[in-house]
């Protein structure tokens, strides 16, 4: 058993975690840009930093783990200044362009900065001259826009294991890109999606979302149609435009967490398609005329009733769906079964 | 699956056999890359040289259809070395002798031979699989897609029960399942033979349930199967189909075979959100809300039900399916289909499927799904099957003759063609995604770099590939994928149609069609866009490239 105390709060730990986890048991979220429960810890944004008191140098939360004793303090007015001077090299090598910025809302930075009373860069900005790469039909990559915390790099190699993304130079001048630094493109990249979701500022958007506020969105929470996986995530609605805008992933998705492959985050607009079928059609002459629900309906029960009349239930075959819900399938049997009365009915892919 | 995704991680070995996991189930695939990347075995049987096959501990590129006699080749290894699980045999299995009697005759050299397999690697396979206890097998279309489909099953089944596999957490037999809900589909008894719950159409006991329910005597016949459907309308004994949501002529085999058993029935009715290759055949066709636009269940592979929510309302008149049913059962004059909502009709399903029977709107909402057997309302859901016993009793070893394919090269069609499924696209909704149709905008048949040179092909010229069945054009990618021979292609494309080539040779046991194995010839032919791309999709294409 390893007992500490986080800013007074005693608790006791089964195995040793990090402080930064420890300190969540207790309600107490430690600032930080670089850090996900999913990824190897990295220490590279600092803002982590805690007290462990008989220590002289403040440590990075995320990659020191609980010893029994330890006494931690995580938010005194020393440790607040450091993150505020932190913040404000951070911005001072930042476009401030947060008005126009897609990222708003959900930008970390952005709300670091706000609960810390940084407003203004202290030191000029030098913009870098890095063109964006938006040539690809997932995101845009805007490097300026890059903090270096290495999210999407090691969501990359840890979780996707694809190893695109890397960290090339050191020091002011070190970037985040791909190998080559060439434009993302399906040649090398799995098109998840997962390093746009991860990057805490707006170096890394997803191109569906452009346009959209965050807080104009609504999430359903619902169950991926494209295979036998059964990820669930958010979809993102402009209800005022009855439109589903794109995907977001929800940690307590209990078979994929936060991970998301290609099709399960960017399908969305098939659902919103100009070929959706909207209408019931009736093929008369060898053309499709379009019909009222009535017409339609009638003239089934219709052709149903005489077809059974004249050759049985048997002469029916009901073909079920693997893409439809659990609801569609029961009624669909039960119909086959307790309306024309035949056992005739199976669906496609009986894999 | 007996087990669950996530064990994924904490398993000692993975045997993927037959399964592109990482295409094919992508987020499944990186549970597995994440567990090789922490020291998880693995060992990957696939003709191609898959993702995860180049991560593999072990790559066995079997000769495509050979399965069978792979799988017994390792059980004969394994009762020779000794490896296998007496205490387990004897106590949780039955049939066990005529298995351990028919793999006598699978020696190594044999079964080399027949696989083309070095026999070192058989015995490094087997030692693995054995002498883990925490390994998993995992398997997709691949393997059941084979007219020995049913039997691969049941013989990797046994592989599992020889060495003990069953009933603990991060092993077992575990089927990916293709589509989203195929899983589910069959809960609820959307097949010919079994009522919701696998319960018997011809057992009296249900019979007798569900006709109590329902209020309506049940047939107590046996239904026929899709391939059985399609013959009786080519025969001119089946009058009506009733489609949801799928699309055969586009994804069964043999697909000129299905087009005719469309054209011969008297009346087709097609529900579905596009107008697919089947829907333009039939007499009338029902707009329905997709997915997104629904509420309702779906039913992940490891057996979780999780909530499908309504997030957008369908476009024009079109409505959920359940609903669409109704009313043409309503109008028909039946009665108990006066569903209110997509909650009273789990109800009803719950109340008559033992699996579903603890179930409810309110749980799977606030326990984030619950994974079947789920008998009462307190009962947690089951992770994984068959701890400490099974349904019924013992379970059955079932000894499995490898057969061969029904279809070999020959000199006129020298190359194998396998199919299955590429990342961006499933089946074929994905393709009205404009997004995901620009990654992935049209097919590219993987060639072997020694075919292109013998055909003198670059990357993305154009080949005509035609079979006894059918023949038809597409693009061609040069890899190494696929061996010397072979060649590869998906279905989810309408202008390069591959099920046009496809056999319909069915698995006896669930006439799963023989998508894998076809024989083809291919000779190249030029490219004219006019001509074979599928005109709506370029047009979009176009226009998400210039916008
Ligand atoms: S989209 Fe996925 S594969 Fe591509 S760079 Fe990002 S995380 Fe890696
Ligand atoms: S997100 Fe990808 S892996 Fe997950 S269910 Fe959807 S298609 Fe399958």
């Amino acid at each position: 058993m390893i007992r500490i105390t986080i800013d007074g709060i005693p608790l006791e730990l089964e195995k040793p975690i990090n402080l930064l986890e420890a300190a969540k048991l207790v309600g107490i979220n430690i600032p930080n840009l670089c850090y996900s429960p999913e990824l190897t810890p990295y220490g590279g944004c600092r803002l982590c930093l805690v007290e462990i008191e008989g220590r002289r140098m403040p440590v990075a939360s995320c990659s020191r783990l609980a010893e029994d004793g330890m006494v931690v303090r995580t938010n005194t007015p020393q440790i607040r200044e450091i993150r505020r001077e932190l913040l404000n090299l951070l911005i001072s090598n930042h476009p401030m362009d947060c008005l126009t910025c897609e990222k708003v809302g959900t930008c970390d930075l952005q709300r670091l900065c706000y609960e810390y009373g940084v407003t203004t860069p202290s030191y000029p900005y030098d913009p870098p001259d890095i063109p964006l790469d938006d040539q690809n039909p997932i995101m845009v990559r805007d490097q300026s826009k890059c903090i270096k915390c290495g999210k999407c790099v090691r969501v990359c190699r840890e979780i996707q294991v694809s190893n695109v993304l890397e960290h090339v130079g050191r020091g002011f001048s070190s970037t985040v890109t791909t190998a080559g630094d060439r434009p993302i493109s399906r040649d090398f990249c799995r098109m998840c999606g997962q390093c746009v979701a991860i990057c805490p500022t707006g170096a890394l958007t997803n191109k569906e979302f452009a346009g959209y506020r965050p807080w104009e969105l609504k999430k359903v929470r619902t169950t991926c149609p494209f295979c036998g996986t059964g990820c669930t995530f958010d979809l993102n609605v402009d209800v005022k435009n009855n439109r589903v805008v794109g995907v977001t992933a929800c940690e307590d998705a209990p078979i994929n967490g936060t991970q998301l492959c290609v099709k399960g985050r960017f399908h969305t607009d098939f659902i919103s398609s100009e070929e959706r079928l909207t209408t019931p059609l009736i093929k008369k002459d060898g053309e499709f005329v379009p019909a009222s629900w009535n017409e339609a309906i009638n003239l089934i029960a219709t052709r149903f009733g005489e077809i059974k009349a004249k050759h049985g239930a048997n002469a029916f075959s009901g073909l079920s769906s693997a893409r439809c819900t659990n609801e569609d399938n029961y009624t669909f049997q039960k119909f086959m079964r307790a309306v024309i009365g035949t056992n005739n009915v199976d669906h496609c892919a009986r894999t | 699956m007996t087990n669950s995704v996530n064990e994924v991680l904490d398993a000692e070995l993975l045997f993927v056999i037959g399964s592109n996991t990482t295409e094919a189930h992508p987020i499944i695939g990186n549970k597995m890359k994440q567990a090789v990347r922490n020291g998880t075995k693995l060992i990957v049987v696939d003709p191609r040289t898959t993702e995860l096959a180049t991560m593999a501990d072990l790559h066995l590129p079997l000769r495509s259809g050979s399965d069978a006699a792979l799988i017994n080749g390792l059980m004969h290894i394994i009762l020779r070395e000794g490896w296998e699980d007496r205490e387990y045999i004897e106590t949780r299995t039955e049939g066990f002798e005529a298995v351990e009697e028919l793999v006598k005759k699978y020696t190594p050299e044999v079964v080399s031979a027949i696989t083309d397999l070095p026999e070192e690697d058989l015995f490094e396979a087997a030692k693995l699989y054995a002498s883990h206890r925490k390994a998993g097998i995992f398997y997709t279309l691949g393997i059941t897609e084979h007219t020995s489909g049913t039997s691969n099953v049941m013989n990797l089944a046994n592989l599992a029960l020889i060495t003990g596999h069953v009933g603990i957490e991060s092993a077992g037999i575990n089927p990916l399942r293709g589509q989203n809900n195929v899983q589910g589909a069959c809960d609820m008894g959307a097949l010919p033979d079994v009522y919701p719950g696998y319960q018997k159409v011809t057992d009296p006991a249900s019979i007798a349930r569900f006709s109590e329910a329902w209020g309506v005597p049940v047939s107590d016949k046996l239904g026929l199967r899709i391939p059985e459907m399609l013959d009786a309308a080519v025969a001119g004994d089946m009058k009506v189909m009733y489609v949801m949501g799928e699309d055969p002529v586009l994804t069964d085999p043999d697909a000129n075979h299905v087009k005719k058993a469309f054209e011969s029935m008297e009346f087709v009715v097609v529900q579905e959100i596009f107008m697919s290759e089947t829907a333009k055949l039939a007499d009338v066709v029902l707009p329905a809300a997709c997915y997104a636009e629904k509420e309702g269940t779906f039913t992940a592979s490891e057996r979780r039900v999780q909530r499908v929510r309504k997030a957008v309302n369908p476009p024009g008149q079109a409505k959920q399916d359940w609903e669409i049913i109704v009313a043409i059962a309503e109008k028909m004059g039946a009665e108990g289909f006066d569903f209110l909502n997509s909650e009273e009709v789990f109800e009803e399903m719950r109340s008559l499927t033992p699996q579903y029977a603890g179930m409810t709107y309110d749980r799977l909402e606030n326990e984030r799904g619950l994974q079947w057997p789920c008998p009462t309302l307190t009962h947690p859901g089951t992770k994984y099957l068959h701890k400490g016993v099974f349904p019924r009793g013992k379970a059955t070893m079932v000894p499995v003759e490898y057969k061969g394919p029904a279809e070999h090269v020959c000199d006129e069609y020298p190359i194998l063609l396998i199919t299955g499924r590429k990342l961006g696209h499933y089946n074929v909704t994905t393709r009205y995604s404009a997004l995901l149709d620009s990654i992935n905008p049209f097919e590219e048949a993987e060639i072997n770099p020694r075919e292109a040179e013998a055909l003198e092909l670059v990357e993305h010229d154009t080949i005509r590939v035609t079979s006894r069945r059918g023949s038809i054009v597409t693009r061609v990618q040069i890899t190494d994928r696929v061996k010397p021979g072979s060649m590869f292609m998906t279905f989810h494309y309408r202008e390069s149609p591959v099920n046009e080539l496809t056999q319909s040779a069915f698995d006896p046991i669930t006439l799963t069609g023989e998508y894998k194995v076809s024989a083809v010839k291919i000779e190249k032919v030029e490219w004219k866009d006019e001509q074979y791309e599928d005109e709506i999709h370029r047009f979009k294409r176009l226009e998400l490239l210039t916008h």
